[in-house]
């Protein structure tokens, strides 16, 4: 981008995802954030109410006794007029699932950082995306990111994406829990002037504080109306495909960071074999497809930041006429292939007979297993070896 | 010296009768009729006298139930106030959200910052939430909410089972009522299990005020809400508000069944407030319980003779609990 760039930056700093996220939060500076603990989130709310308690930005915290009334109260606050954040993790999100529903359907357009997490049970607190995948049908936008600066720089994109006229839904930016949360790396903050111009304010739709001009939120929906209403809600989920790049491109404008499309394409083009996967992993995946080409392999990599809405046009001409596509999911649908695998075979299914690849699903990392360079080398393995079946669960990094 | 702990200001103009009580609706209607709750239900009272006790705004926030399911039917609505709905467990969590955003924005304002709609310079959050929304499901949402101390203001209409299912057990039913999920039968006499004090509950919470109502006394129950708008922190009433349909009765006879609850003490109308039991109604020559269990056709089973021997262990344990309030009133009486 332009060298204007530089000036608008602060100087790198050594931050883990949490404090980085907790920064955007700063600076967003929301009206009200309910805040409730449950690791790896944790350090989220504590970083960032040491910055409210530090007189660093004027949100009004509410400790709440569980997730249920986080996302409960995130509800109130927003239909009551005000700008709202919070943030959960696994059981946090299961629990809150009910209300994230209603809060998707009344068009309350809630941030929610997300430090993924595994489902119970059995418990365990490591990372893998079988909380985000619970959230997968509620309405929420979902966005996936692979490093601490991209958790940071799509929380502030977020806050303009859910309050898009067009969209007015809740939005889950997902980081990968401890691998992003816990780990510091080096991520540039936005100059505080530059992240608050950029979000702007915000502007309710029919605040409930508005008493001179009462109004009736979240009535009882019959059969004569519930579908239609269901059917709008879909559209404004659909919409984001149009919103996400223009918000991408208002960043690139205002901040010089480019993020330009759905997805993150990692020497894609002139790939004939493919990996597409979700977060943090994609790291690892950069260095195992560098590696791999410097032996000559024709290799690439798809990184998906949009998850919900699914990108399915943009993706399937991305992976036109390639040779293999290992779709990498690091949760499971029991009795079903991957969550991100149905939605591949969905997408790749348009694309005329000759130019649809061949299509392999590989579950990996479950419980915050180690994703080892290894694993996705053995994936890129298995695809270009005609003889590996498709129509297969491919298990990566787990004992027989 | 009450009036003055909770009134810094003076105390808020009451109505004298029930007309008066009547006009102020006809000068702001804030809910109207039109829904389908059913004839004879306790609830709308309930509500009436709230909207029409409060003389600032008002924001109600609705617990999943008879009164939001039978008020809100999209496309009408038969409120004039702004109302929320969520869901069941959650309407003091909702409502926690309501007073944060109001508290942040109007600091925001007092600072200049400008905001982008009329917010109004005060506003009372009133939450309601029959039995079922309060004593059980959403009773943890409610205890975070009075423990965090927001200032708003719970009323749990009380009807002693969830009746928008059609009558299914709580822990506010009475012992011994049937209900559909405590039947009566060959081998079962209804509910086996003590109902839940959700007053004292409360109480133990500690927060400003609490007072336990009932339809039947309405001119205690105007003052009680509009002491509990007052405070500076949450509040709580417990009102018992009787179902025709799940307690078995002539929907003509509503006011009169929550006053006998009153009268034979099965349902004592007090306050606490700051902590100190204050009573309301002080029945010189208490109705025997029966009077008001024969009235009613869940108990129709406890009338038989083999189980007269209920009824009295019923009647035991009211005049227990009697005893045991008016011990923690201290002779503090305070009737209207």
């Amino acid at each position: 981008m332009a060298l204007g760039v530089i000036p608008r930056l602060e100087a790198a700093q050594l931050l883990t995802g949490a404090q980085a996220v907790a920064h955007a939060m700063r600076q967003i500076e929301p009206d009200v954030v309910p805040v409730y603990p449950i690791t790896p989130q944790t350090p989220i709310v504590e970083e960032f109410a040491q910055m409210v308690a530090d007189g660093r930005c004027d949100t009004e915290i509410i400790n709440v006794e569980s997730e249920h009334s986080a996302m409960s109260a995130a509800i109130g606050a927003s239909v009551a007029g005000a700008r709202v954040m919070t943030a959960t993790a696994s059981q946090g999100l299961a629990l809150m699932i009910e209300v994230l529903y209603i809060a998707a359907s009344m068009r309350c357009p809630i941030v929610m950082p997300l430090g993924n997490r595994a489902l119970s049970g059995p418990i365990n607190i490591h990372c893998d995306h079988s909380d985000a995948m619970l959230a997968r049908d509620s309405g929420a936008v979902q966005i996936f990111t692979e490093n601490g600066q991209e958790a940071y720089d799509y929380t502030l994109m977020a806050v303009r994406l859910a309050e898009d006229e067009r969209v007015r839904l809740p939005v889950l930016v997902n980081l990968d829990g401890f691998t992003l949360t816990h780990s510091a790396e080096a991520v540039e903050l936005l100059a505080d002037e530059v992240a608050r111009a950029f979000v702007g304010r915000y502007r309710p739709h029919y605040p409930l504080l508005d008493t001179r001009r009462p109004t009736t939120q979240g009535p009882f929906d019959m059969p004569d109306f519930y579908y239609e209403h269901k059917r709008q809600q879909d559209e404004a989920l659909r919409s984001v495909l149009t919103v996400f790049p223009e918000v991408q491109h208002a960043y690139a404008e205002a901040t010089g960071r480019n993020y330009l499309g759905y997805y993150e394409a990692y020497c894609l083009e002139d790939a004939d074999f493919a990996l597409v996967v979700l977060g943090s992993t994609a790291g690892t995946a950069k260095a195992v497809v560098e590696a791999l080409r410097e032996e000559g392999q024709r290799v690439g990599l798809l990184k998906l930041w949009l998850f919900r809405p699914f990108p399915h046009a943009a993706v399937a001409n991305a992976l036109r006429g390639k040779q293999a596509v290992a779709v990498m999911d690091r949760a499971l649908s029991f009795g079903s292939w991957g969550p991100l695998y149905t939605e591949m075979a969905a997408a790749l299914y348009g694309l005329p007979e000759a130019e649809r690849p061949q299509l392999y699903n590989f579950t990996y990392g479950l419980g915050g297993r180690d994703v080892t360079p290894d694993q996705i080398a053995e994936a890129f393995r298995r695809i270009q070896d005609p003889r590996t079946p498709t129509q297969h669960m491919h298990y990566l990094g787990v004992r027989a | 010296m009450i009036a003055t702990r909770i009134y810094p200001n003076g105390e808020p103009t009451r109505p004298k009768t029930l007309k008066e009580l009547a006009d102020r609706e006809s000068r702001e209607p804030r809910f109207q009729g039109g829904h389908s709750l059913c004839a004879g239900c306790g609830v709308p009272l309930v509500v009436r006298m709230v909207l029409n006790a409060i003389d600032t705004p008002v924001v109600v926030v609705n617990a999943t139930g008879c009164l939001e399911v039978a008020t809100t039917r999209y496309p009408s609505t038969a409120w004039n106030v702004p109302w929320l709905h969520v869901a069941f467990e959650n309407a003091a969590a909702a409502a926690s959200g309501v007073e944060a955003a109001f508290r942040v924005l109007s600091r925001k304002r007092r600072q200049g910052q400008p905001i982008p709609f009329d917010l109004p310079e005060e506003v009372r959050i009133v939450a309601f939430g029959g039995d079922g929304g309060t004593y059980d499901i959403g009773l943890q949402a409610l205890s975070g909410a009075l423990e965090r101390g927001h200032r708003f203001t719970y009323i749990c209409y009380d009807n002693e089972a969830y009746m928008n299912t059609g009558n299914q057990r709580s822990g506010a039913t009475p012992p011994l009522a049937h209900t559909t999920t405590t039947p009566v039968g060959e081998q079962s006499l209804g509910k086996l299990q003590q109902r839940k004090d959700l007053t004292e509950i409360a109480v133990a919470h500690h927060v400003p005020y609490v007072a336990q109502a009932s339809i039947s006394h309405w001119q205690d129950l105007v003052r009680k809400i509009q002491r509990a708008v007052h405070v500076d922190g949450p509040s709580f009433l417990n009102v018992l508000a009787p179902c025709q349909r799940g307690w078995g009765y002539d929907p003509a006879q509503t006011v009169e069944i929550a006053r006998l609850a009153v009268e034979t003490c099965y349902w004592p109308l007090y306050e606490v407030i700051d902590g100190d039991y204050w009573l309301n109604a002080w029945p010189r020559k208490p109705l025997p319980l029966t009077e008001w269990l024969k009235v009613q056709g869940r108990f129709r089973h406890l009338l038989r003779p083999e189980n007269r021997h209920l009824l009295d262990a019923l009647q035991q344990q009211v005049n227990r609990k009697w005893e045991l309030l008016l011990r923690k009133c201290e002779g503090r009486v305070l009737e209207v």
